[in-house]
Formats: structure tokens, C-alpha cells, sequence
């Protein structure tokens, strides 16, 4: 994008996506990474962020939506600060991930795709994330937690929460 | 490729190496079923209808992937495949509505043809269907979710076919959808071809959902009354109280010269039939100076006596006659006659738009060297010289676009603006804005203007060349060009103007100093003994014959189907002492100025030959009916008749006595006597019984007009066949041509467009603010 | 953090840097790191694919297809770039293997990639990681600047006049992206929904060249068979089946965990001897051998079975990514099936019909028959979906979710019949209440 001014996202960012799509043999290569990290900064994929990521890569918003209602990692509204993802798969399921996943339900008062009404947590329940021997496991953002049990659901919580104060932020706009 | 054989259902088949078996297969008359497949679309292997066995094969193989090589076996017919086809119909039915007896598709559906094929009819699916709301995308389109079996022939279509790319697949699995461009609308070409290859009800039209059951109605293709590529548009009709309706349009035997496409005017720019504003009665002005309805009998008597008095008090040259671009050449060519012998005038002259004269100058005397709508779909290679196809002549678009995509034929344009269809240009050529008349001389060698370019080198190593020119072009310019173009060997023309028939206008002589066929006026050659009392030297063009009005000049003017007071510079108050008819479908505003209007049949609503810009004849059929409206054709012979003439001397019918297949001949309009005509003038029978069947005259046509003898045949088969303006030597031409480019984009068709609320519909939607800043692509 | 686990039997060919801190470039080249690469060099590329042949290394995304041969089908002169993939979107429910290496031996992905590059001449490789991993894109992120760093990467690579470039690249949630042409599609930016084949990858890949693509275990695997040879390698593992496999096993077991066995390991030694057995002392009601997709396998099927690609083949399932998921007595089979098919309904991509429909379908009659709301007939008709789904979809996600399925009414009809007339499920605590 020419006009740097005119971008939605931090510099650090914007200066990143300048570089991305410069790396690949082809432009568009960089989309499915550009959507995820812009999610990680926005939030989510709202219609400016595709506006821009379609103008960064030069194809259309469609296009762009195409793409982006492929991938389960993507959103299309706002998630809570911390996206906790219970696996409920197959190997976690044997486990007792459904009893975590209660767990968390119960701790948060949310369901499945819900955001607390601070907007710090939402919860998802996801297929496999690859923690299969180590079950059950669940991801806070990117952070993996395994082994867990609905016990364990307090503690992890409660760090978050801890996390979020030390940021001094409680709500994610 | 070179041939080899294999082997099909135990059948020895021969085809190129590389052919794809499902085409192989259905040439040879073996039904491989498919809803992805589509012939010229890339190939998506989603749906699995097409499986067949091969040999040495494990699995099933999908023959619409497959390519023939020598010595394969097939086979598609077996207990297997059958349960195979039938398995994905039940999968399909799952969550597919049964909605069938309220969908639009109901009757036409591929899904209810294979399910009834293949009888899945048992449903084994106990769950809850996965449901949607329907979605209106456009005032043209709307998507059921439910429906949609998602075979993506509508993205491939929009994109690939259409150059548009408005139409989207998101979400996954079982969730998926087709997406527009737009979010929840769709912001393109409103060109329908969505809905046109939608195997299933998914994508329904706006204007025909829930209209009618396919059966109710009758199917009658005929030509386009809109732009002047001449698309073959099959009209659905139903009886109604006036007559009879039309329900929908479109290209449903992909027979024509257009093959599988329509545009938006084509396919929902029918509906000004139907308008309520349209006239069904005579008009005569009244004593308080209001028009008001009369009787065809007193409206005729009136206009005629008016005519009659005015031309043996003042003569033919107190008179001016304006033809029409939307009229049939048989039509057209009575108006001259008319014009000509009975009026005793050559004033007459219709709205041009394009030069096509100048086009039959340039070309004169050389036969062989214009080119018809088909060949843009074939020709290796192509200069297209201003215009813009992809706005006005959808189908050249169309046809451009399929060739460089199926057979990598390569696209030269030159243009003073940028045009969308650049994007399939092998080289594009910007002219200055004046350039358009130093193009022959840049071609030529000179960079005096255009400076020298790559795009001429790779040019002119061309072969062969069909080169396209836009109205850009005229007189010396348009000369230069194709005098450029025919120095070369295999260089073909094609001349682009507008409307449905413009190039039948011009063709037939309602030109003021051009008789059919581009012959002088001054040199009639044999029109002379053919028409008596016609003047000796040309009339005067449409601007003058207003000109002469407005100094009192002209006493009487016949206006057939135009409507030049809606003009820029055209001054109503001209007319102010003339005495003005005017035949029309609407009280346009040249109608309202007029002392007698007569209600006019559409082109739709008769019989008769059209020739598009291309110089590709066509048959016109009669499909609808509307009562209380006559074709042109008619209400100038009645007129002629109301005058005293004989109207044999304008029309030759029963020339040969009336031994003739009454019953048959009868229905003198409707395609099928049509056809029996032919056979009843082989047999030395005389078909024309009537003084109101255009086939009389285009008997006459064939006779007279050069470049116009056609393979009848064909023509009445329904085929497109060609007419040629090339032969005959002009002298200069005399009068002031006024040529005015209509311009008219996707949604506008002249005077006729602005009764259509189908395309205003859709032009306010393609307007609107949301898509005005992705509209222009 | 991921626990590692070890056992004597373990054979630690792949994970023999593990728990070493060999993400340190440093570390990794003391322990023997980029000699391979560097041996491979100076060797060439007809010397690298023949050893590759001879280990009778199999690719260990789960189809097992020959490495050595899959690399020398690209053509040699091409007039596009070539490239090698990397498949690291591990997403099959059961297997976590390349977690562990790209958590612990980021640089034998970087090395193994190389080696393939310089077997087929590609300049260009891609490491492609699912979304879900993005603390271990990190790690790779940070190896493969090291490597740029030292001059192992780059315009020269070890100081040679070879170029190899390598580029990291994320998913954002995708199974279906596993397979190798919606991988491509992915890398492309595009919808994750695989290709027409032919023309496969070798011929026409990435960005229409040449490519090679491998799993991440299969590449990681690599620069191990050029240190110790092919001939060694090979020695290690069963018959046609080069060398060791990283065994995930996880489910009811008392010591889940990854092991590197070899090739040919006996699988109920897997369960009983090397995972400790089943939980708690229960009985083994089933195991799925190598991933959700593979079809169960009962007590009786596994005395004897040998885990490579042919013995499991041979026993009616798969060997699959590895993924070995205990199941005890105590498990609702018909759960599981639900859970099973519940995320290949998740996962297809929704291009074809038998895959799209059938998997809707299929989750739909096994909740409500889960529920308590099943009929006689739905059994059949559960089978009989799987069975005209089989074979017929246009790529293997469709038979990934019908084999199981398969294997699931076939093997356990009683259990589905005891969920029939009202019965509640005679194990599960959460019953999914169907949408009817």
C-alpha cells in the first residue's frame, strides 16, 4: 500500500504486511498469514480490515471473503481478549474434555462462541489442536494447556485474568 | 490432436487424443450426466455424476477429468455407476428443499431429470434440513441457499465466462454458499447468464419467479429488439387477456448466433411489452388540439387524406419520412417504397447512428471482406478499433472474450480510452483523442501522430486479421481504414452501430439518397423501372427535413418508430405546421407532437428479417400478441391502400393466383408457415395470399436489394445468414449525414429502454451509492 | 509444555535431539547438525535419491507413499522454479508428532529441506505450519534466521555456489489444507480445497513448478538416513518399511505419550508395554492404529499386528499419521463415531457432494441417534452413506470420514442396537441433544 497513512493497522504491523507480500513468488501468497495477524491486532476481521488486506494484496473483497470464511481460525466478529479453545476431539474427548469444557462453560457463564460481558474471555469449543498425548489440552490464543483437568479450569482463569490487570486493560475493544 | 479409438459401453469411439471422455461420450450420443460440467467453463470434478469405470482402473473415474487415449475401455452403463449417480442424487436430496412444486425450475431442473433417471425416489434423509433465507441480490437475481447444489457453473460463469468475477464460494462443507460481490447484493453486469446455468432453482430471475409454470408456456425464439449484435432470445409466452404475454426471455436453445449467451437487455429488457403506458388505440389530434383515441378506420382515412392532399398539392417534396433502427428490413424497405413511389419523395432518412454507407463505400466492390457475429468467436486474430463492446455490443464481448479464452486468439485494440476488454488483449494501443483518423497512416508506417509501437510490429505479423471498428469511424476516416485493410490479404471488416436493426435501416434505403442496397438515387439502375414516380435526385437527411420545417417548408412528416424530437438540437416547435403521423408503441415525445399516432406492434409482436451490424440476417417471429396494435408493416399498407393505391404495385401477393395451402398459409406470421412457405414456393405454389405477409416483400428484397440473396432455408431454419453491403460502386454521398452514436450502455435501449421498469430497475440498483465505488472495474 | 516420554524399546533416530535444547543452532550443529546437508552437497542429487530409494523411508503423513521414488519423479529441466513443501499442518485427531519436532529439532525440518531441494533442484522451500501452531512458527521462524545467520540458507548456501531459501509460512485453521494440493491452494492464497489430479505436484505444483511435497516428520526424518545411511536406516525397521515411526499414543492409556518405534513395532506392545496399558485397569475395547480416519481395530485384530504401512494395511486399516487412540471399555462407541464424523463435517471443504452432504448427514443421524432417537433403520442407513461415500469423493477426506464410520457400524451393531427403543446411551454422560 503506497500511502501508509491511510493503513488501519499499527505501524509495526503495516510495516510487516509491506514485507510480507513482498516474500513470496506470488502477492497473494501472503493473504492467510496477513488475515490471521491482522486478526491477532483488530480483533477480528471486520470490513475494513479486508477492505485493506484486498487493497495490500490487490485482489477484491470478495475474493478476500472467500478466502477468509474458509479458515475455522478466522472471525468475522469480535472474540474476548482471551479466546480460550477446548479440544473436544477424539483423544481429548477420552479424557474428559467435555467435563473441562462444562467446566469452563460453568466458570465464565458462556457457551460456545460466547464473550463474557467484560469482553476479556470467549469460549470456543475447536477440533484437534495437535496435543493429542498430552489431553486434555486446550489453547488461550496461541498459548497451549494440557493435561488438564476441570480443576485446572480456576488456575488458568485466574492467571488471565491476572494478566489482564497487569496490562491494565480489562475490556478488548 | 491426432485420432485414436477407444472403447465405451463395448462401442468403438474415435476423437482427438486429449478430448475429454463426457464430450466424447455425448457427441457420440452416450449421456454422461453432470451438473459441474459445462462445456467451456474449467473443470471442477465436485459433482461425481459423472463417473464411469475404466479399465485397470480401481476407483471410479470421473469423466468430465478424464482425456481419451488410445486403447482405453469405458464403461458407464453398468449396475455400479447407476448406483453410484443414484447415491449422490440421495446425498444431494438430503438437504435439498422439495420445494419443487412452488420453484421456479420445477419442469426444467437437471436435479428432478436425474433423480427421476436414476430414481432416487425413495427418501431415506430423517433429519432436519439445513435451512436459509432467500436472498435478493439484485433486482435481477436472487439465491436460494437451500436449493443451490453447488456446482459453481454461476461463479465460473460470471467469472470466466463474463469477465465480472462478482460471484464467490464461502464458508465450507455443508455451510457453504454462493456470495456476491457485494456482501448481500450484487454489483455487476446483471447479465442473468447466473441464472441461465443454474441446473436447479437456486438462482431465480426477478422479473419470472413465480410467474408461471415452465409447461404453461409457449417457447418462440426470435431476435433481440435491443442492441445490434442480434442475439437469438427465446420468448416464453402465455395466453392472456389481451392477447398473449411474454413471460420471460432467454436463450434456451443456445441454438443462436449467440449460442449460450444473453445480456441484461436480452434476457429481462422484454418486459416494455408489457408496460401500461404502451398505446392500443389510434390518436387523432382533436379540434381543442388533443389527441385523442379514434377508430383505426377514421385515423387511416384522416392520414391518409391529409398525405394525398398534400402530395398532389405541394408534391413529394413538401414531404419528409423518418424510418426507424427497430423496424424489420421488410418494413424498412416498404417505407421507402412507399416513400418513394407513393409519397414521391426522397426525404427520407432514419436516425443514424453508425455509417453504415460509408462502410458499403469503402468496401464497395469487394466482395468476401466483411466478417459476421460468428467469426468473432473464431477468427485467429483481432484488431478492435474504438467502441466498447463490453458496454454496447455484449455479445462481440462475449464472443471476444470465449475466443481468446478457448482458443488463445489473440486481441488487438486500439482505443482513445481504456475498455474493460483490455484485459484479454494480447497488445493495446492508446490513441491520442483525436487519433482515430491517423490510425491508417500509423499502420501504415507513420509515427507522425501515433508514435511508433510494438503493438504495430506484432500486428502486422498477423496472418489473417478481422478487424472491428467502432462508430468512432466515418466518411474519409472509415474509408482509410478499411481501404488500409483491404491493400492486405485475408483482412476482414466488421462495423459496429446500434440498435436492433440500424444496419437493416441502412441496408434497405431510408437514406435520402441511397436506394436499397446502396444504390444512388442518381443511378437506380433497374429501381427505376421498378419505381415508378420516384424523384430523380436525393432528398434530404433528418436534419435538413427538420431544417426545411422550420421555414414552413414541409407540410407533412411520416415518423415510423423513431423519435428524433427526444434528440439534442431537435426543435419540437419546428414542426409546429406540419402535418405530423407518427406510428409508435409509446406516446414518445415526437408521438405527443404528432396530429395522428398510430399504436405499433414491437418486434416481438411480428414477423420479418432483422440484419445486425455484422450484416447477419436473421428471422424475426412473431410471439406475442397484444390487441388493438398493428406491425408497421401492416398499417403502411392500409395507409397506402386508404391513399388509392393498388397495393399490389407495394406489395407483390398473389402473384401467381391463389393455389396455395390456405390452412397453412393462414398464419402467415408465425414460424411455422414460414417454413411451409418454403416449401409451397419449391412446389410452385403461392404462399402469399396477403397483402400484410412481409415475406412478399422479401421476396422483392431478395430480388432487388445487392448483397441480399440468402439461403432461405437456413434463414427460416432459424440460422443467422449472411448479407453483404460490398459490391455495389457509390458515388460520393450528397447528403448531410447526421450520424449520432447511440451509445447505449447494459441497461439503456434508446427510446424503447426507458419503457422497460426491468432495466431502469436495474440501473438504479447498479447506480446506487453502495456499488457506485466498486462499479466500474 | 509438552511432556516427553521415553521407553527402552525406543529406537531414537528422530527424536534423538529431543530435550537437548537443539532449537539452538549452536547446539544442534554440536550435535551433528547440517553434516547431512553438507554431505548431500558435495554428493548430488542422483546420490541423495538413490539413498533416499534404498532407506525405504515412506511418507509418514499417513499414505506411506515412497519418499526416495515420490522425489524422483520431478522432471529435472523445468522451465518453472521448483519447490519443495513442507506439510506441517499435523491436524489428523490423534497425532501430535511434529509438534514435538518442531518444538525441539526446528533445524532437521530446515536440513531436511534442504537435502530435498538440492535431490530435485528447487532454490525455494516452504515450511507450512497449521494457524494453532504459532508458538512453534516461532521457534521455526527464529531456526530459520539462524540458519540464514550462519550461511546455511541463502545465495551460497555452507559456502557452496548453491542457493536454497527457505519461508515459513502459517494456516488460520484448516484439515482439509493437510491434503497436498489444498496445501498448495493455501500456500497460494487461496481456499484450501484441493486440485484435479493429474497433473500431480512433481509435475505441476506450487505456483504450476515442480514440487515436492513431504510431511514434516518425513522431512525431519531425512538428514538421520543420510548420517546413518540408507542401508542402516533401512535395517531398522520391517520389510519395505524404512526405519522408525513417531508413534503418538494418547486415549485411555496410562502413559500417553510420543514414541519412536520401529517400523513393525507390535502395536499391542505399543499399548501395553510401552504406554503402560490401559487407564485404571480397564479392559481395551478398541484402538484407532493411525488417526481418526483409519478404522478401528479390535482387541483380537492386534495380537499380532506389526505397525508398518502393509500389516495394518493388511489387518483392514491403516497406519495413517501415527496416531495410535486407545479407547477402553468404559467409551461409548457410538460416541466416538459421533465425535469422529463430527469433525470431518467440521473439516470438508464442501467442493464435492458425496464428502459435503454425506458428512452433514452422517453427524446429523448419529446425534439424534446418539440421542436415544435412533431407528433399526438408521444403522443401515448410516452404513449405507459411508459405503456410497467410499471411493467416490473427490479427495481422501470423504473416505477419511466413511471408513471409520464404516468400521464403527460394522464392528460394534450391537452397541448401536442397544441405543435403540428410548434406551438412553448406555455409557455417555453427555448426550447432544439432536436438532429435530
Amino acid at each position: 500500500m503506497s500511502n501508509e497513512t491511510m493503513t488501519i493497522f499499527s505501524p509495526k504491523l503495516a510495516a510487516r504486511f509491506d514485507a510480507l507480500v513482498q516474500k513470496y513468488p506470488a502477492r497473494r501468497s501472503a493473504l492467510v498469514p496477513m488475515l490471521l495477524y491482522a486478526q491477532d491486532e483488530i480483533g477480528y476481521l471486520s470490513d475494513a480490515v479486508i477492505a485493506e488486506v484486498a487493497a495490500r494484496i490487490g485482489i477484491t473483497e470478495l475474493d478476500v471473503r472467500n478466502v477468509a470464511t474458509y479458515y475455522s481460525m478466522l472471525r468475522f466478529k469480535p472474540a474476548g481478549k482471551f479466546n480460550v479453545q477446548v479440544c473436544t476431539n477424539i483423544s481429548c474427548m477420552l479424557r474428559g474434555a467435555y467435563d473441562l469444557f462444562e467446566r469452563f462453560q460453568d466458570e465464565l457463564g458462556i457457551g460456545h462462541k460466547g464473550v463474557t460481558t467484560d469482553g476479556l474471555f470467549s469460549l470456543e469449543e475447536v477440533e484437534c489442536i495437535g496435543a493429542c498425548c498430552w489431553a486434555p489440552a486446550i489453547q488461550v490464543n496461541y498459548d497451549f494447556h494440557d493435561e488438564l483437568n476441570p480443576d485446572s479450569v480456576p488456575g488458568i482463569l485466574a492467571e488471565y485474568r491476572g494478566k489482564a490487570k497487569a496490562e491494565g486493560t480489562v475490556s478488548h475493544a | 490432436m491426432a485420432d485414436v479409438t477407444f472403447t465405451v459401453d463395448g462401442k468403438k469411439l474415435t476423437a482427438p487424443a486429449g478430448t475429454l471422455l463426457i464430450d466424447a461420450c455425448r457427441k457420440a450420443g452416450i449421456e454422461i450426466p453432470a451438473f459441474c460440467y459445462y462445456p467451456g467453463l474449467s473443470l471442477q470434478a465436485a459433482c461425481r455424476m459423472c463417473v464411469v469405470r475404466q479399465e485397470k482402473v480401481p476407483k471410479l473415474q470421473t469423466a468430465c477429468t478424464t482425456t481419451v487415449a488410445e486403447g482405453q475401455v469405458f464403461i458407464t452403463d453398468s449396475p455400479e455407476i447407476t448406483q453410484a449417480r443414484k447415491a449422490t442424487i440421495e446425498l444431494l436430496l438430503g438437504n435439498h428443499p422439495l420445494d419443487c412444486p412452488v420453484c421456479d425450475a420445477g419442469g426444467e431442473c437437471e436435479l428432478q431429470d436425474m433423480t427421476f433417471k436414476y430414481g432416487a425416489g425413495e427418501s431415506l434423509y430423517a433429519e432436519a434440513k439445513q435451512h436459509r433465507e432467500e436472498q435478493q441480490w439484485s433486482p435481477a437475481v436472487f439465491y436460494d441457499r437451500p436449493r443451490c447444489i453447488l456446482c459453481y457453473r454461476c461463479i465460473r460463469m460470471c467469472g470466466e465466462g463474463m469477465d465480472v468475477w462478482a460471484l464467490g464460494v464461502q464458508n465450507r462443507g455443508a455451510r457453504a454458499v454462493i456470495a456476491p460481490n457485494g456482501g448481500d447484493t450484487l454489483d455487476c453486469e446483471q447479465c442473468g447468464m447466473c441464472i441461465d446455468v443454474c441446473p436447479v432453482g437456486a438462482l431465480t430471475s426477478g422479473s419470472y419467479r413465480y410467474k408461471t409454470r415452465p409447461w404453461e408456456m409457449n417457447h418462440i425464439s426470435t431476435v433481440c429488439t435491443h442492441c445490434a449484435d442480434g442475439c437469438k432470445v427465446t420468448l416464453g409466452v402465455r395466453q392472456s387477456n389481451i392477447g398473449s404475454e411474454i413471460i420471460r426471455a432467454d436463450n434456451r436453445d443456445k441454438s443462436g448466433i449467440n449460442g449460450d449467451f444473453l445480456c441484461a437487455k436480452g434476457r429481462f429488457g422484454f418486459d416494455f411489452v408489457e408496460n401500461p403506458e404502451r398505446l392500443n388505440k389510434p390518436l387523432v389530434r382533436n379540434a381543442n388540439g388533443q389527441l385523442e383515441p379514434a377508430s383505426w378506420e377514421h385515423a387511416l382515412r384522416f392520414a391518409a387524406g391529409k398525405l394525398k392532399e398534400i402530395r398532389d398539392a405541394r408534391g413529394g417534396s413538401a414531404i419528409g419520412v423518418i424510418g426507424s433502427n427497430l423496424t424489420t428490413n421488410e418494413e424498412n424497405y416498404l417505407l421507402q417504397k412507399f416513400a418513394r413511389t407513393v409519397l414521391q419523395t426522397n426525404n427520407i432518412d432514419h436516425e443514424r447512428t453508425a455509417d453504415y454507407a460509408g462502410f458499403a463505400r469503402a468496401l464497395a466492390g469487394s466482395q468476401g471482406r466483411t466478417a459476421s457475429m460468428r467469426d468473432t468467436a473464431t477468427a485467429p486474430a483481432i484488431l478492435l478499433i474504438g467502441g466498447n463492446p463490453t458496454e454496447e455490443h455484449p455479445l462481440l464481448a462475449w464472443n471476444l472474450r470465449t475466443n481468446v479464452r478457448l482458443n488463445r486468439a489473440r486481441l488487438y485494440v486500439a482505443n482513445a480510452k481504456q475498455i474493460k476488454l483490455e484485459r484479454q488483449a494480447k497488445a493495446v494501443l492508446r490513441l491520442p483523442a483525436d487519433g482515430y483518423p491517423a490510425l491508417a497512416a500509423h499502420l501504415d508506417g507513420s509515427d507522425k501522430v501515433i508514435a511508433g509501437s510494438a503493438f504495430r510490429e506484432t500486428l502486422l505479423a498477423e496472418e489473417s486479421l478481422l478487424v472491428i471498428l467502432g462508430q468512432e469511424y466515418r466518411g474519409a476516416e472509415l474509408e482509410e481504414l478499411v481501404k488500409w485493410g483491404l491493400k492486405r490479404d485475408n483482412v476482414r471488416f466488421a462495423f459496429l452501430g446500434d440498435h436492433a436493426n440500424s444496419r437493416g435501416a441502412a441496408d434497405m434505403g431510408l437514406l435520402p439518397d441511397l436506394l436499397p442496397g446502396y444504390v444512388p438515387v442518381t443511378a437506380p439502375g433497374q429501381f427505376s423501372a421498378e419505381y415508378p414516380g420516384m424523384p430523380a435526385a436525393p432528398g434530404k437527411a433528418l436534419p435538413d427535413i427538420f431544417a426545411s420545417a422550420a421555414k414552413g417548408e414541409l407540410a407533412a412528416l411520416l415518423v415510423v418508430g423513431a423519435n428524433p424530437i427526444a434528440k439534442p438540437g431537435m426543435d419540437a416547435a419546428a414542426l409546429k405546421n406540419t402535418f405530423v403521423i407518427v406510428h409508435d408503441i409509446f406516446l414518445t415525445e415526437t408521438a405527443a407532437h404528432a396530429d395522428v399516432v398510430f399504436p405499433a406492434a414491437s418486434l416481438y409482436e411480428k414477423s420479418g428479417t432483422v440484419t445486425n451490424t455484422y450484416g447477419d440476417v436473421q428471422l424475426a417471429r412473431k410471439a406475442a400478441d397484444r390487441s388493438g396494435v398493428k406491425p408497421d408493416f401492416e398499417i403502411l399498407v392500409r395507409l397506402a391502400g386508404a391513399m388509392g393505391v393498388d397495393v399490389k404495385t407495394l406489395v407483390p401477393f398473389g402473384t401467381t393466383g391463389i393455389t396455395a395451402d390456405l390452412g397453412q398459409s393462414r398464419g402467415a406470421q408465425a414460424g411455422e408457415a414460414d417454413r411451409h412457405a418454403v416449401w409451397l414456393a419449391a412446389n410452385g405454389l403461392e404462399p402469399k395470399l396477403s397483402p400484410f405477409d412481409p415475406l412478399a416483400v422479401l421476396d422483392e428484397i431478395e430480388r432487388l436489394v445487392p448483397g441480399y440473396k440468402m439461403d432461405r432455408l437456413n434463414l427460416f431454419g432459424g440460422n443467422d445468414v449472411p448479407s453483404e453491403p460490398g459490391f455495389v460502386p457509390l458515388s460520393a454521398l450528397t447528403a448531410n449525414a447526421a450520424i449520432t452514436p447511440a451509445h447505449d450502455g447494459l441497461f439503456t435501449s434508446g427510446t424503447l429502454g426507458r419503457y422497460s421498469p426491468g432495466l431502469k430497475d436495474l440501473n438504479r440498483h447498479q447506480a446506487a451509492p453502495a456499488l457506485a465505488k466498486t462499479a466500474a472495474d | 509444555m509438552p511432556r516427553l516420554v521415553s521407553h527402552p524399546d525406543e529406537v531414537k533416530i528422530v527424536t534423538r535431539r529431543f530435550g537437548q535444547g537443539a532449537a539452538n543452532i549452536d547446539r544442534y550443529v554440536e550435535l551433528g547438525g547440517y553434516e547431512a546437508a553438507k554431505k548431500c552437497l558435495a554428493q548430488g542429487p542422483e546420490w541423495i535419491i538413490n539413498e533416499m530409494k534404498a532407506s525405504n523411508l515412506r511418507g509418514r503423513g499417513g499414505a506411506g507413499f515412497a519418499t526416495g521414488l515420490k522425489w524422483s519423479f520431478v522432471p529435472k529441466q523445468s522451465a518453472k522454479p521448483k519447490y519443495v513443501l513442507v506439510n506441517g499442518d499435523e491436524s489428523e485427531p490423534g497425532t501430535c508428532k511434529d509438534h514435538l519436532i518442531f518444538l525441539h529439532d526446528p533445524h532437521s525440518i530446515i536440513e531436511g529441506t534442504i537435502i530435498a531441494g538440492l535431490a530435485i533442484g528447487a532454490k525455494l522451500g516452504f515450511i507450512y505450519l497449521r494457524g494453532e501452531y504459532r508458538y512453534l512458527l516461532e521457534i521455526m521462524e527464529k531456526a530459520v534466521a539462524d540458519a540464514y545467520a550462519k550461511g546455511f540458507l541463502g545465495k551460497n548456501i555452507f559456502g557452496s555456489d548453491t542457493e536454497f531459501q527457505v519461508i515459513t509460512q502459517t494456516g488460520a485453521g484448516a484439515y482439509e489444507v493437510g491434503e497436498e494440493s489444498a496445501l498448495m491452494e493455501s500456500l497460494e492464497g487461496k481456499r484450501g480445497v484441493p486440485r484435479i489430479k493429474p497433473p500431480f505436484p512433481a509435475v505441476v505444483g506450487l505456483y504450476g513448478g515442480p514440487t515436492v511435497i513431504n510431511n514434516a516428520e518425513t522431512i525431519a526424518t531425512v538428514p538421520h538416513v543420510i548420517s546413518m545411511g540408507a542401508a542402516a536406516y533401512a535395517a531398522v525397521g520391517s520389510e519395505r518399511n524404512g526405519g522408525t515411526r513417531l508413534f503418538g499414543v494418547s486415549g485411555h492409556v496410562e502413559r500417553p505419550g510420543v514414541y519412536e518405534l520401529p517400523m513393525g513395532y507390535n502395536l499391542k506392545k505399543i499399548i501395553y508395554d510401552v504406554a503402560g496399558g490401559v487407564r485404571g485397569g480397564r479392559k481395551l475395547k478398541a484402538v484407532v492404529p493411525g488417526g481418526s480416519s483409519t478404522p478401528v481395530l479390535l482387541p483380537e485384530e492386534i495380537e499380532n499386528l506389526g505397525m508398518d504401512f502393509d500389516q495394518v494395511g493388511k489387518a483392514g486399516s491403516m497406519l495413517g499419521s501415527g496416531g495410535v487412540v486407545v479407547i477402553d471399555d468404559q467409551t461409548c462407541i457410538v460416541e466416538f463415531a459421533l465425535r469422529t464424523i463430527s469433525f470431518y463435517q467440521h473439516e470438508s471443504c464442501g467442493w464435492c457432494i458425496p464428502c459435503r452432504e454425506g458428512t452433514d448427514w452422517l453427524k446429523k443421524s448419529l446425534t439424534r441417534f446418539h440421542a436415544g432417537f435412533g431407528t433399526a433403520k438408521d444403522i443401515d442407513n448410516i452404513q449405507y452413506l459411508a459405503e456410497n461415500m467410499l471411493g467416490r469423493t473427490f479427495c481422501p477426506l470423504g473416505d477419511a470420514a466413511a471408513m471409520p464410520t464404516l468400521g464403527f457400524v460394522k464392528k460394534f451393531r450391537k452397541e448401536f442396537e442397544d441405543h435403540l427403543n428410548g434406551k438412553p446411551c448406555p455409557f455417555a454422560k453427555h448426550v447432544e441433544v439432536a436438532v429435530v
